[in-house]
């Protein structure tokens, strides 16, 4: 499989990028580069290992534990400001560009 | 010239629609899903706020383990198949109100699949299948008017911004608007008998998104579907459908083509209107949320959240039929909602004759209400007034004449029945004998050939003594004592 200039033009659409021309030209150029390593990996078989979303289902859960008990340290008890209070309500407006004490304001949506 | 009938309507039968529904439903949990702001509606705008929910950088969630439990209990309710690994997926999209520019969702292993929901339209009962339930996050609130600098701005209020919600997705198995109607009607049930969510549809707790095709009847393949986006009551969700169905049929009938698309609905036009779209805002780029673990629920804890599960309607309505020998119907008006289903039971329950209560919430209750166009949870008789003047009839305290003047007494100054009783000086019907034994006396002599009837051996007739004396007592006198007494008399 080999990215084109299309691609890197869709997906930077997507992404709200705006790319030079140069910028395109090395998108491509890095982005078929780092495929190319993909199909290296591609060459071992992996017909047998089960797919992993991401690797601490392996090494992050409490091995002492079974079934969900092993992945319990990563969840929370629904306790309101249980993990940390809110911000401040002028805090958490603080650094928007744009806001009118009570909301954040942006530019005019129209529909989804 | 003759009349010509509206093209759509008289080409209607030579076409199926296809529907399928997606609900959004808010979970009552006290915190969001991934940090611990509260989740609470109404509060100041942007307010429930940290850095996970107003996708501050560096900022990780840490996933509410209620929400799990009570989007597992409602998989459950919906006769899903729990999976025990699923996984979190970001959902990519450019929008105001999703500061993160993802939405933390489920994609390609949701935490639930294989459910359905059981309608009933027309008599007949059909299986609507539900394709998944997955658990995911709420975005924020976008306000477009109804503010200073409107016509130029929009206003941003994260409070929402990480409620966890599940996406309850149907099979396209409805065929018309009245099963879609059907169908919301009885999840929204199960949904709030389970307690999960408060399906509040005006505070936005419960929201349905309708896809819907046509296609030529018999034709397996499906037609080009539209999407009617957030419409605000299930009565509105019927209404659009029936337009967009006319609308299909309409357009090619006339040769053209239905676009993909997504549609909002005028409610007060009655029409649907083409949503401004890019086309590709449809690729969100799923790919796996690398800031959390799978989810596993595994068996012991799904054993542990099973055993929460409530009754839920429908079982609870066959069981109440069978034990009280109430109709369906009134099963149906008696399981409106869990809290007046159990103060039915317990009211039932507490009585001397639980069957006595069900008939009279039947005979007596449910009439009254219509009349004054209330709701069973606004009747000014509770159900444990109910059960207080069934009591009293089965003492035979009171006649069924007094209960029923009680009862208008009670509906017309909405006051609840041992109120009334008291205030009316807790009145008894005649027990006084002498009194009923010369009304008894006049019955008899007054219809000699009904007392020849009865000596002669037609012992049934004493029903007709019964009915005169009660008349001539004017429904005063107990009929366990008339009884009694002219068994007494005629039998001397």
């Amino acid at each position: 499989m080999k990215v084109t200039e299309k691609d890197v033009s869709y997906v930077a659409d997507l992404a709200n990028l705006e790319l030079t021309e140069d910028e395109r030209t090395r998108m491509v150029r890095d982005l078929n580069s780092i495929l190319g390593h993909i199909d290296n990996l591609n060459e071992l078989d992996t017909a047998n290992v089960p797919p992993m979303a991401q690797v601490s289902e392996l090494y992050g859960v409490d091995r002492s534990k079974t079934g969900c008990e092993r992945f319990m340290y990563a969840s929370r008890e629904d306790v309101i400001e249980g993990l940390r209070k809110c911000l401040p309500h002028d805090e958490a407006l603080a650094n928007a560009p744009s806001s009118d004490g009570t909301y954040f304001k942006v530019p005019k949506v129209i529909e989804r | 010239m003759a009349t010509t009938s509206h093209p759509a309507i008289s080409a209607r039968g030579k076409y199926e629609p296809v529907i399928g529904l997606e609900v959004h439903v808010q979970l009552l949990t006290a915190s969001k899903m991934f940090c611990s702001c509260a989740n609470r509606f109404g509060d100041a705008p942007n307010t429930n706020v940290c850095p996970v929910c107003l996708g501050l950088p560096g900022a990780l969630p840490v996933l509410n383990s209620k929400g799990v439990e009570f989007a597992v209990l409602a998989a459950m309710a919906l006769n899903c198949r729990i999976n025990e690994t699923s996984i979190f997926a970001r959902k990519n999209y450019f929008y105001p109100d999703l500061p993160k520019g993802y939405q933390i969702s489920q994609y390609d292993k949701p935490l639930a699949e294989f459910g359905h929901v059981n309608i009933t339209v027309g008599g007949v009962t059909k299986k609507i299948g539900i394709t998944r339930l997955h658990l995911e996050e709420d975005a924020g609130k976008s306000l477009h008017e109804g503010f200073p600098g409107a016509s130029e701005t929009t206003a941003v209020d994260l409070n929402r911004s990480g409620v966890p919600l599940i996406e309850i997705v149907s099979e396209p198995d409805l065929a018309s608007p009245d099963e879609a109607y059907e169908y919301l009607t009885r999840l929204k049930e199960i949904i709030l008998y389970t307690g999960v969510s408060d399906c509040n549809m005006e505070e936005g707790s419960l929201r349905c998104d309708a896809n819907i095709s046509v296609k030529p009847k018999g034709q397996k393949q499906f037609g080009t579907k539209t999407e009617v986006k957030n419409v605000n009551s299930f009565r509105f969700v019927r209404e659009a459908l029936e337009y967009e169905i006319e609308r299909h049929i309409e357009v090619i009938e006339s040769g053209g083509k239905i676009t993909q698309e997504s549609r909002l609905y005028n409610s007060a036009e009655g029409k649907t209107y083409g949503m401004r779209s890019k086309e590709q805002a449809h690729d969100y780029r799923y790919f796996p949320e690398p800031d959390l673990l799978p989810l596993v629920v595994d068996e012991k804890w799904q054993s542990q959240i099973r055993a929460t599960l409530p009754e839920l309607p429908e079982a609870l309505r066959a069981r109440l039929i069978a034990d009280y020998g109430i109709t369906a119907q009134d099963a149906a008006v008696l399981t409106i909602s869990r809290s007046l289903a159990d103060q039915f039971e317990a009211a039932a329950k507490a009585a001397k004759n639980p069957k006595r209560v069900a008939n009279l919430v039947q005979s007596e209750i449910l009439g009254r209400l219509k009349a004054k166009n209330l709701e069973i949870d606004h009747s000014p008789i509770s159900m444990k007034g109910v059960a207080a003047s069934a009591d009293l009839m089965e003492s035979g305290a009171i006649s069924s004449k007094m209960l029923k003047d009680l009862y208008d007494l009670a509906f017309e100054q909405n006051k609840d029945f041992p109120t009334i009783y008291e205030e009316a000086g807790r009145p008894e019907q005649s027990r006084d004998t002498g009194a009923l034994e010369k009304i008894i006396d006049e019955v008899i002599a007054a219809n000699p050939k009904q007392l020849e009837q009865y000596r002669g051996g037609k012992k049934t007739v004493i029903a007709f003594f019964v009915g005169q004396v009660m008349k001539a007592s004017k429904g005063q006198a107990n009929p366990q004592m008339v009884n009694d007494l002219l068994a007494k008399k005629l039998d001397a």
